[in-house]
């Protein structure tokens, strides 16, 4: 693209910046159209497709009329409106807003520590979600409060734990990316073994109980699960937006971040609060989804950008996608029973993830 | 007439001093780095630090960007203590991340003027493109930072900087990656910068030599102590420069420029 015959000294100063540099800034809206154009189909696509098949025209006008002021005659019987919002919605609506979560957080996760193989479940978030729920479900205790069930609550409180304890480790040797790291390797070696160990204490119905917990569905009951998530994903993912440039600066490093005029250590807090936060409000209410967080970010970076201003916000729309579109073969593929669609994302996820890496080393040698 | 973009206008500084350091020390585990040192940078002028490595050059450098904890202080003309608005710095080895672009890059120059959104408006991508087109770098505009040679890198990071807009141009020994007639270009575009937008430029130089034909003043160090300052022909001295190199230099006037040697060898007869 290098324009060697440009008369640089008959260029007048203009307003009009070069094609090369319009080009450099300029490709993220196309690909936000096309992400959320490709939301929108697999949301349609889900919603019609099912046990009780919906035609895709009724959900269509079904969802235009549900928009206030706007009045459709809605092609779909009462039964099948009743599908269609008690059941598919919620669960297509889960989908997207648990996979949202985990692209955005794992692309912040990957900016924060500088390494393309950090995934939302470094800091022992996993683990320890999943130790607070095998502790609930396995021991029937009873921790649930107002809105809150009693495994969403030991999950989301686990995952905490986890994190913050990784981060008071990495504390005391100095809270650089690689401490906070190792830190996190740590609990979640810990929490995996408690975990274990407390499995192996339950009698086999429980234990089963547990372990499909564990592999990641997207179970509803109504509306609950999502009004739950719901605010985490809102100011969890406002505050990884407004630090998306942050990221970028990061990758620098410290030193000249700093010299730009960037606290890295204070940024670092932030996304990783925020990103751990959204990661436990996600795996407290649809288990351990394996894979979303880490390849997704991948997908956005191989095919549009390597800039953080543009992965973040787009991890969230093809997370979304991509999980609500994993979701619709977890749900039909094994018809009337079900997979765990936490074990096909990893199916899927696994094998592009190997390939993502062959590319990558076939382009920088 | 060129638009000035590239500093912040009305310019901040209208005292004579840009910079000013009291006392600077820096100390790493009890060692003392840089002893006490004390510089004045004039509003529009181009001060080198020379020394030999290790005389503490970029470790003053750095503490005045606020990288290394100092005692001492270090304020701008107006006494307000410097950010990444008044004081932009050219790191020695610059980190050029994997994948990312020219304009991308440049564009982290402007994170500190980002409101709390970190939303980039139209005037930052204008002053980006604006930077790129004054450096006669647009058509690299969507070139990979990682894919550049030497020279094309440097200048690179130093649009990066004036994106910054800062009055004040740090440049830790800027050319030492490069070959001959790279260096030239890379401190004869900042001397040019300096000239047609006003920046003021200190320089830590290897390369005494560049540092007499492009400082309006030279201030030499050795562990960590100023030894001597003042225009290029007074600190260029060799007997002086001889003694802190711990080499015998030379110092010729070649067509009214100084050039700093290796003193010839002396070839011994028995």
């Amino acid at each position: 693209m290098v324009d060697a015959s440009l008369p640089t000294a008959a260029v007048t100063e203009t307003d009009a910046a070069h094609p090369a540099v319009r080009h450099a800034f300029g490709m993220s809206v196309t690909a936000c159209v096309t992400g959320v154009a490709a939301l929108v189909a697999v949301g349609l696509l889900s919603a019609s497709s099912g046990a009780a098949g919906l035609p895709v025209s009724g959900v269509f006008s079904a969802l235009f009329d549900w928009i206030p002021l706007i009045g459709v005659e809605s092609s779909l019987s009462a039964t099948q409106e009743s599908i269609l919002f008690e059941i598919r919605l919620p669960r297509l609506v889960l989908g997207m807003l648990v996979g949202g979560s985990l692209g955005v957080a794992g692309a912040s996760y990957q900016g924060v520590f500088r390494n393309p193989l950090a995934d939302p479940y470094l800091l022992g978030v996993s683990a320890g979600a999943g130790f607070g729920a095998v502790l609930a479900l396995g021991f029937g205790l009873d921790l649930g409060w107002g809105p809150f069930d009693t495994v969403p609550a030991a999950a989301f409180v686990g995952a905490l734990v986890a994190v913050v304890a990784s981060m008071a480790i990495a504390r005391g040797g100095g809270a650089s990316p690689a401490t906070l790291l190792l830190g996190g390797v740590a609990m979640a070696a810990l929490f995996s073994a408690a975990q274990t160990y407390a499995i192996q204490q339950l009698d086999e119905t429980r234990a089963r109980e547990v372990l499909s917990w564990l592999f990641g569905q997207l179970n509803t009951t109504g509306w609950k699960q999502v009004w739950l998530l719901l605010p985490y994903a809102a100011v969890c993912g406002a505050v990884l937006f407004v630090h998306r440039r942050h990221l970028d600066v990061l990758r620098v490093g410290d030193d000249e971040a700093r010299s730009l005029g960037l606290d890295p250590a204070r940024s670092r807090l932030g996304v990783i609060v925020a990103a751990s936060l959204l990661t436990a409000a996600a795996v407290s209410v649809s288990g351990l989804i394996a894979f979303v967080g880490l390849v997704v970010p991948h997908i956005v970076r191989l095919l549009i950008s390597h800039s953080y201003r543009v992965i973040v916000p787009l991890s969230a729309v093809v997370g979304a996608a991509f999980l609500a579109f994993v979701d619709i073969g977890a749900r039909t593929l094994l018809a009337p029973s079900e997979l765990p669609v936490g074990v096909i994302t990893a199916f899927v996820g696994a094998p592009f993830f190997a390939l993502v890496l062959w590319r990558d080393r076939w382009s920088t040698t | 007439m060129r638009s000035s973009v590239l500093t912040s206008a009305p310019p901040r500084i209208s005292a004579p001093s840009a910079l000013s350091c009291r006392g600077v020390r820096v100390s790493f585990r009890d060692v003392e780095v840089v002893c006490g040192v004390d510089l004045e940078l004039g509003a529009g002028e181009w001060l080198g630090v020379i020394g030999p490595n290790g005389a503490g050059k970029s470790t003053l450098l750095r503490s005045i960007v606020g990288l290394t904890d100092h005692h001492g202080s270090v304020a701008l003309g107006d006494g307000q203590l410097p950010s990444a608005v008044d004081v932009a710095l050219v790191p020695q080895f610059p980190v050029l991340p994997k994948g990312m672009t020219v304009a991308e890059y440049v564009l982290l120059g402007r994170i500190a003027h980002l409101g709390w959104l970190a939303r980039e408006s139209r005037v930052d991508r204008h002053i980006v493109s604006s930077v790129l087109h004054r450096l006669e770098l647009s058509s690299f505009g969507d070139r990979l930072v990682t894919t550049l040679s030497g020279g094309e890198a440097q200048q690179v990071v130093v649009a990066r900087a004036l994106a910054q807009q800062c009055p004040v141009l740090l440049l830790d020994e800027p050319t030492s990656a490069l070959d001959l007639g790279h260096q030239v270009s890379v401190l004869e575009l900042v001397d040019d910068l300096r000239r047609t937008e006003g920046l003021s430029v200190l320089a830590a130089m290897h390369d005494l030599s560049a540092a007499a034909r492009f400082a309006d003043r030279l201030m030499l160090i050795h562990h960590g102590r100023i030894v001597a300052q003042g225009s290029p022909a007074a600190v260029l001295q060799s007997d002086l420069l001889s003694a802190v190199y711990g080499t015998p230099l030379t110092v010729q006037s070649i067509d009214g420029e100084l050039v700093v040697l290796p003193a010839p060898r002396r070839q011994v007869h028995s």
